[in-house]
């Protein structure tokens, strides 16, 4: 799985990292997405799923 | 509980497609048919008084899903016809193009339409709901000046901020004594006001609209019940929104500010509804209540995707939202009463950096993040933990 953020979209809400805080965090400053692991293992890809979908900037995208 | 063979979402905007990818993500394989009453492809309404409006995204960057995740969901997406109808027994659908949709499901989605103030059809009267509002209202405030905004909650703000951006000279007006004063309280709202002040919109808060005033039938002011005009060459009417219930007369259904819903969104035996239009009894604070906002679309479709395919639990969301204006980010968390006691525990409003906590009778029941995302965030934790203390 590969998965893509677009700052520009990102509103910082942060439900990523609410989802998958292993994959996602927010910067300090402004809060907008780092993503952690660009290529979460298996057992980490439902929740990365979970935080795509919820993503409310629709700033999230995967590669299956 | 077996699932339902098909299911017929009625609305295609955040809430209607999320409830078919939450479906499909359930392993649901039964039929989803979305039915849309606008032609365009599913959009997110958000951009539309930001960058949709100011012209930094094309509109298609706007839209919810591209073309091949919609079609990835195997559902039938029927654009450009409304529902008219429902017969909850019967499971059907009338709509307008004359067909009949049945399924053993059927979650209402249909949203909200805006208020709008009487203007006998003065050309340059606006409202925003949809992405045609907002490009007629781009298209008119790029040949204009001067700008009056009526409304000073959420969205009459955005819009003021985006078209001082675009540098018309623009004015908002409204009961309330400070920009979304009902929604953020006194503190917030007053440094609110300090922002679009500074940036050169000039507030005329306080006051009702008497009237539109139109010349040559073209709007030219907006009279306050002060007397006092405001000249306009285009106006925005941002004073709220009514759910779009009408189409549900007579069919039964509980309709009272929305569609009203038990704790899992049911209004009906296989009768759900998601998103604006749903009003729905929350556990936790012990009634009905109805959320307007992005981030409730898609987690009560979620919800009600849930239920249909077998898992029976209440939605009891914390509720959240946000809104940009100018360079303020402010997050939402939880519910924010307006006889709350509010207290910075982070950062400063003159910094205009800072967390603000909503206490009532000592409880945390919401917290609002002014350029500190993360903070709001992580603050959050105290309104949930809050939740976890029994409410009599």
């Amino acid at each position: 799985m590969k998965v893509i953020v677009d700052e520009e979209k990102c509103v910082a809400a942060g439900q990523c990292v609410a989802a998958s805080m292993e994959v996602f965090d927010q910067r300090d400053d402004d809060g907008i997405v780092v993503l952690l692991n660009e290529n979460p293992p298996a057992e980490l890809a439902d929740d990365v799923r979970h935080a795509a979908a919820v993503c409310p900037a629709l700033a999230i995208s995967i590669e299956e | 509980m077996t699932p339902p063979d098909q299911v017929l979402v009625v609305g295609a905007s955040a809430a209607g497609v999320s409830t078919v990818e939450a479906l499909r993500r359930k392993q649901y394989s039964g039929e989803i048919t979305v039915l849309g009453a606008e032609t365009h492809a599913p959009y997110d309404r958000p951009p539309l008084s930001k960058q949709v409006l100011s012209g930094a995204w094309a509109p298609d960057k706007a839209e919810l899903r591209t073309r091949e995740m919609l079609s990835a969901l195997e559902a039938e997406f029927v654009l450009g016809d409304s529902a008219i109808a429902l017969d909850p027994a019967a499971r059907t659908v009338q709509t307008a193009a004359g067909r009949t949709l049945r399924a053993d499901a059927i979650v209402i989605a249909t949203g909200v339409r805006p208020r709008t103030l009487p203007h006998d059809d003065l050309v340059g009267v606006h409202v925003l709901r949809t992405l045609d509002d907002s490009l007629a209202l781009r298209a008119d405030l790029l040949i204009s000046r001067r700008l009056v905004v009526v409304g000073e909650g959420v969205l009459g703000a955005e819009i003021a901020a985006t078209a001082r951006t675009l540098g018309l000279d623009v004015t908002m007006t409204g009961p309330q004594s400070a920009p979304m004063a009902l929604q953020v309280g006194t503190v917030v709202s007053q440094v609110l006001a300090e922002l679009h002040t500074e940036r050169g919109v000039r507030l005329r808060l306080g006051a009702g609209v008497r009237s539109l005033v139109g010349a040559g039938g073209r709007v030219a002011g907006v009279e306050l019940g002060t007397g006092e005009v405001l000249p306009a060459d285009v106006v925005v009417v941002a004073i709220g929104a009514i759910p779009a219930t009408e189409w549900l007369e007579g069919s039964g259904l509980l309709l009272d500010n929305g569609v009203v819903c038990d704790s899992r969104c049911r209004a009906a035996e296989g009768i759900y509804a998601v998103g604006d239009v749903a009003r729905w009894h929350h556990d936790h604070f012990g009634e009905l209540i109805r959320l307007e906002n992005r981030t409730n679309a898609t987690e009560q479709a979620m919800a009600v995707a849930a239920v249909i395919v077998g898992e029976d639990r209440p939605y009891a969301p914390v509720p959240y939202f946000w809104t940009d204006q100018f360079d303020a980010k402010l997050q939402v968390h939880g519910v924010l009463r307006a006889d709350a006691e509010v207290d910075i525990v982070e950062g400063q409003t003159s910094a205009r950096r800072f967390v603000a906590r909503y206490r009532s009778a000592g409880v945390t029941t919401g917290v609002l993040g002014w350029n500190m995302p993360k903070q709001a965030r992580l603050h959050r934790q105290e309104v949930v933990d809050a939740l976890t203390v029994p409410i009599s």
